[in-house]
């Protein structure tokens, strides 16, 4: 489904990326870990279509198109998704009136009839529940006042909304206790499908307990160094990263 | 590497689609401001001679007066003696099937048909080319009611006693200079009268078409509430694209007598210029209304979207024990548009209440400022009054300012003021980008939100148009 060649991304004057190479599949889970600085969210953010990354070299096929040439929007509609590390507020715009207009573009794109009001609140009561989120926060504007693990759960409620054919999960444990992290883990391997990939972008190994991957990638320094199973992840848990890393002075992750 | 905003920012901005010229033989009297063009004026309308007199009263106060300049917006002198003081289309007009069908079918192309089968059901319809009323609809059957609503012009020769008796009595004749220049060469606007009790049964509307050029527009329109009456009424405005800029100088006076109801709103869409900032109407108004009476309402809605430069305060003088005044306010200033706009809210009987919500837009290089006064004379007991003033800014090249004049004379009075600025940043758009909505759909998604209270507060058939108006003068402004 996913096809990353060779790319290279800069950003604010550095050269973030150099030379990622990933291939992921329909219906498999990828997980991507590394150290502060690896170059993990610029890769989640790149794929979404975020402009302020310069693509200097390399390709991006995603379903035979070349991702790279796509809106964001469009590739939205496509149906990539990313869950946001740091989802922005957006006040004055109700979320369900947000979310509405969000599913409504992309049953478009895909063919489908869009819901009207009464159809659509019915669809969002009964997704709500799942993920133990309060109803209540339909009423609010986007984000607004959200703590950081209703965002993150705000994050995983759109996807399952939304139904998206890869799912980009760029950081979402960050800042989230072990009850959250567990809701939220729920919420993604219940859209785990053959039709699906999921690629969970993380610096723990914590999430990856209850999003078990079949394949873990560790980025460093801008390119993959090593991918392997999910043993891989534990590892990485317990001998760090810094033998991936070139140069003396790389920090190993915090141990819990 | 170019962000979203700049991206958007450079996508041409959909063309002003009321920029139209409507070819049609008129009447211009030629430029130039002196007590023979008054006359002219005067003559043309065939005033009474009280009306002429007031009017040459205002001019020679004018000739004294200086134009103001505390004002927060920026334009070259205007040469007063440049301008053209009427133009009207030639055929004399007495009924619906003698209008030049020409004229009707600009009305038409502007949305606003006035054909007997084709008139919007529900809205009564004065509509005013360049400085003449050119047609009124349902007039009899609102008359049959007792209603008056027809052209000022009309209304000062039908019914002198009653324009004489309000005239000036909300807005002086000496009240500013603007004021005091269209006092002496004001051309058409709307009279409306709604009799002791009556509740108008229609929205009542007047429609403001420039078309000749370097001509000035100058409307009065003089609406009174009997007792125990309503009145919902609404005006709209466009003019042609032109590279001159013109001037809009209107006066409006409202009268609420005991427990009467007024409910003024204003669609303004005069032409802003162009995205350099040449040409576009100039829009000094003032407006006023007056809760003369014991529990007497007005309330003015306006979004403001057009004219190059916009000064007018809508305000309230709040007579009457127990009277609400309330102001609700969209005004988005794009490209190299400026306003300078607020309200006035004066507290003058016992009990009084206002309510003011001001949502200023900003966009491209516009500059917006917001100017609210709250004053509470000393026998204004139990005053209170809440305002809200927020400001949205799009880009990083436009501004918003805030001038809130407080004074209070009276110890029991309440005041609340809150104010709020925010921006559109490119992470929002991205985040509804990422959810698949388009970036001209983030902008006014985002944009509505902000607006959603004021246009909560007009006639239903219109809040539809003033959303669509905001989506379209925002088009190619998104950044």
């Amino acid at each position: 489904m996913l096809e990353i060649k060779n790319l290279y991304v800069r950003a604010g004057g550095h050269e973030i990326l150099k030379g990622v190479n990933l291939r992921v599949n329909a219906g498999e889970v990828h997980s991507i870990m590394g150290p502060n600085g690896s170059g993990k969210s610029t890769l989640a953010q790149v794929l979404a279509g975020r402009e302020t990354y310069e693509v200097t070299g390399g390709e991006v096929i995603y379903d035979g198109k070349n991702l790279l040439e796509m809106a964001p929007e469009e590739r939205a509609r496509e149906g990539v998704f990313m869950a946001f590390q740091y989802p922005v507020e957006i006040p004055g715009v109700g979320s369900a009136q947000f979310l509405k207009a969000a599913l409504n573009a992309i049953r478009k794109a895909r063919g489908l009839e869009e819901l009207d009001a009464m159809e659509f609140l019915t669809l969002v009561k009964q997704r709500i529940k799942v993920l133990g989120m309060d109803e209540k926060l339909l009423h609010r504007s986007v984000n607004e006042g959200f703590s950081g693990g209703e965002k993150k759960r705000g994050e995983i409620f759109q996807m399952a909304l939304l139904e998206p054919r890869l799912c980009i999960m760029d950081e979402t444990d960050s800042g989230l206790d072990i009850d959250a992290l567990k809701i939220v883990a729920k919420g993604v391997n219940g859209l785990r499908s053959p039709e699906r990939a999921i690629i969970v972008v993380t610096h723990y190994q914590r999430l990856l307990d209850y999003i078990v991957p079949d394949y873990v990638h560790v980025l460093v320094d801008g390119r993959i160094v090593r991918s392997g199973g999910k043993e891989l992840a534990l590892e990485l848990e317990e001998k760090g990263y810094a033998r991936f890393e070139g140069g003396a002075g790389a920090a190993a992750p915090a141990r819990r | 590497m170019s962000t979203p905003i700049d991206m958007i920012e450079s996508l041409v901005s959909k063309e002003y689609k009321w920029g139209f010229v409507t070819d049609i033989e008129q009447d211009i009297v030629p430029r130039g401001l002196n007590e023979d063009v008054i006359r002219l004026i005067s003559a043309k309308k065939e005033e009474p001679e009280w009306l002429l007199e007031w009017r040459l009263k205002a001019y020679r106060h004018w000739l004294t007066m200086k134009e103001p300049t505390w004002h927060n917006v920026h334009y070259p002198p205007i040469d007063y003696q440049n301008i053209s003081y009427y133009a009207a289309p030639k055929e004399k007009l007495q009924s619906l099937d003698e209008v030049d069908p020409e004229l009707l079918r600009t009305f038409e192309k502007l949305g606003i048909p006035l054909g007997e089968q084709k008139q919007l059901a529900g809205v009564a319809v004065d509509a005013v080319f360049d400085s003449v009323s050119v047609a009124t609809t349902f007039k009899e059957k609102l008359a049959e009611l007792g209603i008056i609503f027809c052209a000022f012009s009309e209304a000062a020769q039908r019914h002198p006693e009653l324009v004489r008796k309000y005239l000036g009595s909300v807005v002086p004749y000496t009240d500013n200079f603007f004021a005091t220049l269209n006092s002496a060469v004001f051309t058409d606007g709307s009279f409306c009268y709604i009799p002791k009790g009556v509740r108008c049964p229609m929205e009542l509307s007047t429609y403001f078409r420039i078309n000749a050029e370097s001509t000035g527009q100058f409307e009065r329109t003089l609406i009174i509430a009997e007792p125990g009456s309503y009145v919902s009424y609404l005006e709209g405005c466009t003019a042609p694209m032109r590279d001159e800029n013109q001037l809009h100088a209107a006066v409006v006076e409202l009268i609420a007598h005991d427990d009467a109801r007024i409910k003024y709103s204003t669609i303004q869409n005069w032409y802003p210029g162009d995205k350099n900032g040449k040409g576009g109407i100039y829009n000094f108004v003032t407006k006023r209304g007056k809760c003369l009476g014991r529990n007497s309402h007005i309330s003015w809605t306006q979004v403001e979207t057009g004219s190059a430069i916009t000064w007018k305060y809508p305000g309230c003088m709040l007579v009457g024990d127990n009277s609400v005044g309330e102001f609700y306010s969209v005004a988005l200033t794009n490209n190299r548009q400026q306003a300078d706009t607020g309200t006035k809210m004066i507290h003058i009987g016992k009990n009084t209440r206002s309510t003011i919500v001001s949502k200023g837009i900003s966009a491209g290089y516009g500059q917006n400022t917001y100017r609210g006064m709250v004053k509470i004379l000393k026998g204004a007991a139990g005053a209170r009054n809440y305002t809200q003033c927020d400001s949205l800014l799009i880009g990083d090249k436009c501004g918003a300012h805030t001038f809130p004049y407080i004074e209070v004379k009276n110890s029991t009075a309440r005041m609340e003021h809150e104010a709020s600025t925010s921006k559109i940043g490119d992470d929002q758009i991205f985040y509804c980008n990422q959810r698949g909505i388009s970036k001209e759909d983030a902008v006014n998604l985002i944009v509505n939100g902000f607006c959603k209270e004021v246009f909560r507060e007009l006639p239903m058939e219109f809040a539809v148009e003033a959303q669509k108006l905001l989506g379209v003068s925002l088009e190619g402004s998104v950044g």
